[in-house]
């Protein structure tokens, strides 16, 4: 991990992302609404880091991933991978851009095809990319066997013979054959045990440290992210409401939904658990379709004011590097700005780039 | 454990085999445990490691074929739920014993409303009329913290959310005052903020009716929120029993001490790289005759592959089924 020296180059602009769902009714299926299930999200993702995604389930977190590598069409905004505008490629180009960004799916189970061998799964992508003889192409699925830490011997036995942890391994064997610069992971050890977690978890880091890729975690386990990813943002319906560095998100969270998340994630310590102060949110998340006006989260926050409910809050650079989309900073920005220069100095906040923009 | 007079629950030496293609699958073996009254219960253990077979065994809930619960006495109420007849069983589930299931989606029947399916177990069991039913149900739902009890019970299940659906489960499990409250899992389908609500609701409905609990679940974080004493689960047997704050802080067996350690936090320092459990967890296909532990084990030793070890209690009502002792720091002593 590149947790010390991050590398400022810029891999993944996203800009604006918004990405509709159309609800459509009646005989002609006329469109009478839309799910915003990504709406106005903008992020930039350094070379060689990893940046956390987490939110509840229907926060739009996993079509945000997808989004970024296209496998939707997006409704607005624009995506650049190493500086080319995904958003706008023809299938063609597309296509031809594919080996630099992989995925790495949440169920290893439903992701790969039960009729093909994991020698045919991992060779694949080999086989649409590439122009291989045969020979070349087992060595490398050999290769990336060896990398994933499957044994060899496996290379003609089908998904439903290996168990949780090791087709989570062959998923990433996959998505490693072109020698991708960015994966998109999409809860890649929500379907594992715990013990397995762990496993799957050290193999990401390690390949990141040895082939130096780029990540977007996506996942819904707050204590994991914080062990693999070096910046997190925090979807809430649809839109990205904190945006920093762990350290930063961790220790002092700003938002009152960051707030209220953290709080309500259970420790393995009964004496600290006797004593926590928590914030238990009421009521349930709202429809994506039928989103509430002003600020998203009004209905369920703990310090709403009148203006949440009228004005949406713009994410705003609270400080370097970190990005608050909330109207209680609003009038506290230069506070907040000094105060975080004062505080514990993070490489990390001083370096930031400050052309970069994020938010809605 | 012998002081079971004052257990409300007492289950000795249950074996709980599956019948599958090519043999059989040994999911509970020789578990034994008690539930006192109004205490919670927490078990702990990966999928496949037998914590709910175990639970679902008591009453008679897997079907049979391919489950087949071969040996062990389970004493309810000054009789053995075993040995009951499916009508006496019938009687036992729900007045006696309420279980709550684990996905709340598909655990209500979505063809009836809300205000039936809680009404049922009240006039089955407490044979209560159609107003008295409804008045309870309406109770019920109030309890359980759902807004406008009254007009939501005639609502259909899609009509509430998740966590709403939950609450649901909750509230008919609830529905005859039972002594026992099985949970299985009930807030691994739910999303963070949902879960903290439901336990807030857990622990308020624990001091206004005081059953006893018995929460199933592998988030080692929630049962140390929760419960009083905490089983550890492993290859379908208990490797590990001790009061909450005495597992968590000195976790005897090899397996929980190195479960404690996967888990990363939100709090306090954050390590550089994971710690592993190396391995796969058994596959259960015959009677263990050796610790199901070691070959995961660091500290296995020639002796644990020759006997499965039994718990044998090390103070302060802890017990452990491993032969080694190690002291706090973790050193084999």
């Amino acid at each position: 991990m590149f947790d010390h020296a991050p590398s400022q180059k810029t891999l993944v602009e996203v800009d604006g992302l918004k990405l509709y769902f159309p609800i459509t009714a009646g005989l002609f299926r006329r469109r009478v609404g839309d799910v915003k299930a990504v709406d106005g999200v903008s992020f930039n993702i350094y070379q060689g880091e990893t940046l956390g995604l987490v939110g509840e389930s229907g926060c739009g977190k996993s079509t945000c991933g997808r989004a970024l590598l296209r496998l939707y069409n997006v409704t607005d905004g624009s995506i650049r991978i190493g500086g080319v505008d995904i958003a706008r490629l023809s299938a063609d180009a597309l296509r031809r851009m594919r080996p630099t960004m992989q995925m790495v799916f949440q169920d290893p189970q439903a992701s790969l095809n039960p009729r093909m061998t994991v020698a045919g799964i991992i060779g694949e992508p080999l086989d649409e990319h590439t122009t291989l003889s045969r020979a070349e192409k087992l060595a490398r699925i050999y290769e990336l066997m060896d990398a994933v830490g499957l044994s060899r011997d496996f290379a003609n036995r089908y998904p439903h013979a290996f168990s949780g942890g090791q087709r989570q391994r062959i998923g990433i064997a996959r998505a490693l054959a072109l020698n991708p610069r960015f994966i998109v992971c999409d809860e890649p050890i929500a379907a594992l045990d715990v013990s397995i977690q762990a496993q799957v978890v050290n193999l990401l880091e390690e390949l990141q440290d040895r082939l130096g890729l780029t990540y977007l975690f996506i996942s819904h386990d707050l204590s994991m992210v914080r062990h693999i990813a070096d910046r997190v943002a925090v979807m809430y319906l649809g839109k990205i409401v904190e945006l920093a560095t762990r350290e930063a998100l961790y220790e002092r969270p700003m938002h009152p939904y960051t707030q209220a998340l953290l709080s309500a994630v259970p420790e393995p310590d009964p004496v600290h658990e006797a004593s926590r102060r928590r914030i238990i949110l009421t009521g349930d998340v709202p429809s994506p379709a039928n989103p509430p006006q002003g600020c998203n989260f009004c209905t369920r926050c703990p310090k709403v004011m009148d203006i949440c409910r009228r004005v949406e809050p713009a994410s705003r650079e609270l400080e370097p590097g970190r990005f608050v989309a909330c109207h209680l900073y609003e009038t506290a920005t230069t506070a907040g700005a000094t105060a975080a220069e004062n505080g514990s100095g993070k490489t990390r906040l001083s370096t930031n780039n400050p052309t970069t923009q994020q938010g809605v | 454990m012998p002081d079971g007079a004052q257990a409300v629950l007492h289950v000795e030496g249950l074996k709980t085999v599956f019948k599958v293609r090519g043999g059989e699958v040994h999911a509970v073996n020789s578990v034994s445990f008690d539930i006192k009254p109004s205490e919670l219960l927490g078990v702990v253990g990966e999928s496949g490691s037998g914590k709910s077979v175990t639970m679902m065994s008591l009453l008679g809930l897997l079907p049979s074929p391919p489950a087949e619960v071969r040996e062990g006495r389970v004493m309810f109420d000054g009789r053995d739920l075993l040995k009951c007849s499916p009508k006496e069983l019938r009687e036992v589930r729900g007045l006696g014993v309420g279980f709550i299931f684990q996905d709340p989606m598909t655990s209500l029947n979505p063809v009836f409303t809300i205000g039936f399916q809680l009404m049922e177990p009240l006039r089955r069991h407490l044979g209560m009329n159609k107003t008295e039913a409804r008045k309870r149900a309406q109770e019920l739902l109030e309890l359980v913290n759902i807004p406008d009890a009254g007009q939501r019970l005639g609502d259909y299940p899609h009509q509430f959310s998740g966590g709403m659906r939950q609450r649901v489960m909750i509230a008919i499990a609830l529905a005859c005052d039972p002594k026992v409250l099985i949970a299985d899992e009930p807030t691994t389908a739910l999303d963070v903020t949902i879960q903290a609500q439901i336990l807030e609701l857990i622990r308020e409905l624990r001091q206004k009716l005081g059953m006893a609990i018995v929460w199933i679940t592998h988030d080692l974080g929630v049962i140390a929120g929760i419960a009083d004493r905490v089983m550890v689960m492993y290859g379908g047997q208990i490797v590990e029993q001790a009061p909450v704050r005495e597992l968590f802080a000195h976790p005897r067996h090899p397996y929980t001490r190195a479960l404690l350690k996967t888990v990363p936090s939100v709090l306090g320092k954050r390590a550089a790289k994971l710690n592993v459990i190396e391995g796969q967890p058994p596959m259960l296909i015959e009677t263990p005759a050796s610790c199901p532990f070691r070959p995961r084990c660091v500290h296995a030793v020639e002796r644990c592959a020759r006997e499965n070890p039994l718990r044998r209690p090390v103070g302060n009502g802890h017990d452990v089924a491993c032969f080694r002792d190690f002291d706090a720091s973790g050193a084999v002593t």
